[in-house]
């Protein structure tokens, strides 16, 4: 077997097991915070499809992370006030459930994307960071002045979203769902980069020319790519959003744009399980530093000023050796 | 909205500007000369506001105030060139970022940890403060009019130093072909780390400038550096003209959108749902343009060269 297998699958024995751990010994908070890395990194497998696969760097997946946040707020909200979203031209009523809210933020999310990648796209290196970044900024105002749903001081939801057959408001089950959600998205993604077009987009990051004169239109692997991803990171919005019973505009701001890129490059750009490692490893330095000292963004910043300077490849290249080079 | 009020505003979306100028200036030379995204330069901007409040505290002085915060920045964008920058020449952008994205997190923390998190104040001096008569009988801050005159020296000033300059000629021959003019027995690393310490001085100048009319706090400079960003992208990366109108187009639409957005859908909504509206458009405004301009010149104003 080759390393990296080993190393995957000792990370989902890990995130299973830990957490069960925690669950007979009674740490509900161990539970939460072990959540809160598995959707960061769903959030992480989002952007890593459009970064590691695509080779595109967007600074502006806190747009998508946002927007999941605010379906599910804004649908929850309607719910617990028994109003409907929209009366005109037909009647949109807000909803409770779990799936549909999933459903409705995925289709959204890629939609957004479709967008914003149609505008970027059009563009390439420093100009696509920087016109992302602009993006999911316009979000984050646009939240902020939007005073129907808490302006700035965001949204809160007296209870977690239902889930049919589950008690969402158990840490260890709501724990469950989202565990699985990842799961699924592992597959997805993993399912994807083998497919022809995930070959093709592979292939049209290391060459676009090459990949233009087979007769792929490289425009088009990107966007869809970007849309994919916008979805991927959009669905952990919504998890985050439900996890936390709260939505805000920071869930737009660029700091978050930057996280989700931190669990990315942390783990291993261009792997499929390397967000995953970045976030766990994300919320262990965050709950170890964040006890040693109130300012542990420094020592956060010089480790991740290290990984980039001298260790590029992450944690998974570290382990299992670079095989995958990003770029 | 009457005409004065107009004059004003056009007034203040120009100051808005200027000041933007300052900080895409530094920016966009850096991306032009070395090709290295910063997103750290909006720190530099905070420890030229910090550095300015201290020094201001100390002496009193807001002269020595904007030295110090010329200095400082200068300073500090001369150790981060040197220990972290410089390495990041040769790679790609995304490792640009998220080195830039960590030297951020160590300076906005290491700020809140020298100066606490509660913002400081730097005052205008005596001799800037109050109001000043323009022609037609408008009335408009002095110390407003001169960052504006500022902001325009320094414009012409690197306007005259890249064109004129023998630094000018070999930052713009840095520009086209950095091995040639190495070969050429320019020194390359010197030249790079006086172009990067320029940007910061910049951005710390700034930075003390907009601290006293705002207040000086850490994280003051990462939404400054994004519109800067906005600013060089509509521009043209690497354009310092572009930069200047760039940043001009910014400041006004930003500061005319949000005064006259409200009143201007305020004619045919009612007032409520004008001024939210009005607001969360004119919040966006800057970006509308910034799409605009891309969807007709994908390299911005003058880029693309």
């Amino acid at each position: 077997m080759r390393k990296e297998t080993i190393c995957n699958a000792a990370l989902l024995f890990g995130l299973l097991a830990f957490p069960l751990w925690a669950w007979v010994t009674d740490e509900p908070f161990l539970i939460t915070l072990t959540t809160r890395a598995i959707v960061f990194a769903i959030a992480g497998v989002g952007l890593n499809f459009a970064l590691g696969f695509g080779g595109l760097v967007s600074l502006g997946h806190a747009a998508f992370f946002g927007l999941g946040g605010y379906v599910m707020g804004v649908l929850a909200f309607h719910a617990q006030t028994y109003t409907s979203v929209m009366d005109w031209p037909f009647v949109i009523s807000g909803t409770k459930s779990m799936p549909i809210i999933w459903l409705v933020t995925i289709i959204l999310s890629a939609v957004l994307a479709v967008g914003i990648g149609a505008l970027s796209l059009r563009t390439s290196g420093v100009y696509f960071i920087m016109i992302t970044l602009a993006f999911a900024q316009m979000l984050f105002y646009f939240t902020i002045s939007w005073s129907t749903y808490g302006g700035e001081d965001g949204l809160s939801i007296y209870v977690r979203n239902g889930f049919p057959g589950l008690n969402t408001m158990d840490p260890i089950q709501y724990y469950a769902i989202c565990y699985v959600v990842l799961l699924m998205v592992l597959a997805f993604v993993f399912a994807l980069s083998r497919s022809s077009f995930g070959l093709a987009l592979g292939a049209s990051r290391q060459n676009e020319d090459r990949i233009q004169a087979v007769g792929q239109v490289p425009f088009r692997l990107y966007l869809t790519a970007f849309a994919i991803s916008g979805a991927i990171t959009g669905l952990s919005g919504a998890l985050f959003a439900d996890l936390n019973r709260f939505v805000s505009p920071t869930m737009f701001s660029w700091q978050t744009s930057g996280e989700i890129m931190v669990f990315v490059i942390l783990g291993g750009v261009g792997r499929v399980f390397g967000p995953v490692a970045g976030a766990v490893l994300f919320i262990v330095l965050e709950h170890l530093l964040g006890g040693l000292s109130e300012f542990w963004h420094i020592y956060l910043g010089a480790i991740l000023l290290g990984v980039v300077l001298f260790a590029r490849g992450g944690l998974y290249g570290l382990i299992a050796g670079r095989e995958v080079a990003h770029d | 909205m009457s005409l004065l009020l107009f004059i004003e505003q056009t007034l203040n979306g120009l100051q808005f500007g200027v000041m933007l100028f300052l900080m895409a200036a530094g920016l966009t030379l850096v991306f032009g000369v070395m090709g290295l995204i910063n997103l750290a330069h909006g720190s530099l901007y905070m420890i030229g506001a910090f550095a300015a409040a201290a020094v201001a505290g100390a002496t009193g002085s807001f002269l020595l105030a904007l030295v110090a915060s010329f200095v400082c920045a200068a300073f500090a964008g001369v150790l981060i060139e040197f220990f972290v920058i410089r390495r990041l020449y040769d790679r790609d952008h995304l490792d640009q970022v998220l080195a830039t994205f960590a030297l951020i997190l160590i300076f906005s923390e290491a700020t809140r940890w020298v100066f606490g998190s509660f913002p400081l104040f730097l005052d205008k001096p005596d001799w800037l403060s109050g109001t000043v008569m323009l022609p037609f009988g408008i009335e408009y801050s002095l110390y407003r009019l001169a960052i504006i005159g500022v902001g325009l020296v320094v414009a012409v000033g690197l306007f005259w130093m890249i064109s004129k300059t023998r630094i000018g000629i070999r930052i713009r021959a840095g520009e086209n072909d950095r091995e040639m003019i190495g070969a050429l027995g320019v020194n390359i690393s010197l030249l790079y780390t006086f172009v990067f310490a320029l940007g910061a001085a910049l951005a710390g100048l700034a930075g003390a400038l907009v601290g006293a009319i705002q207040s000086v706090q850490v994280g003051m400079g990462e939404p400054v550096l994004i519109l800067a960003f906005v600013v060089i992208v509509i521009g043209g990366i690497g354009s310092i003209k572009g930069a200047l109108i760039g940043a001009i187009l910014v400041g006004l639409t930003d500061t005319l959108g949000r005064s006259m957005l409200p009143s201007f859908f305020g004619l045919f909504l009612e007032p409520s749902s004008a001024m939210s509206l009005g607001a969360s458009l004119s919040s966006m405004s800057i970006y509308l343009l910034m799409i605009g301009v891309l969807l007709f010149r994908p390299k911005g104003l003058f880029g693309g060269v």
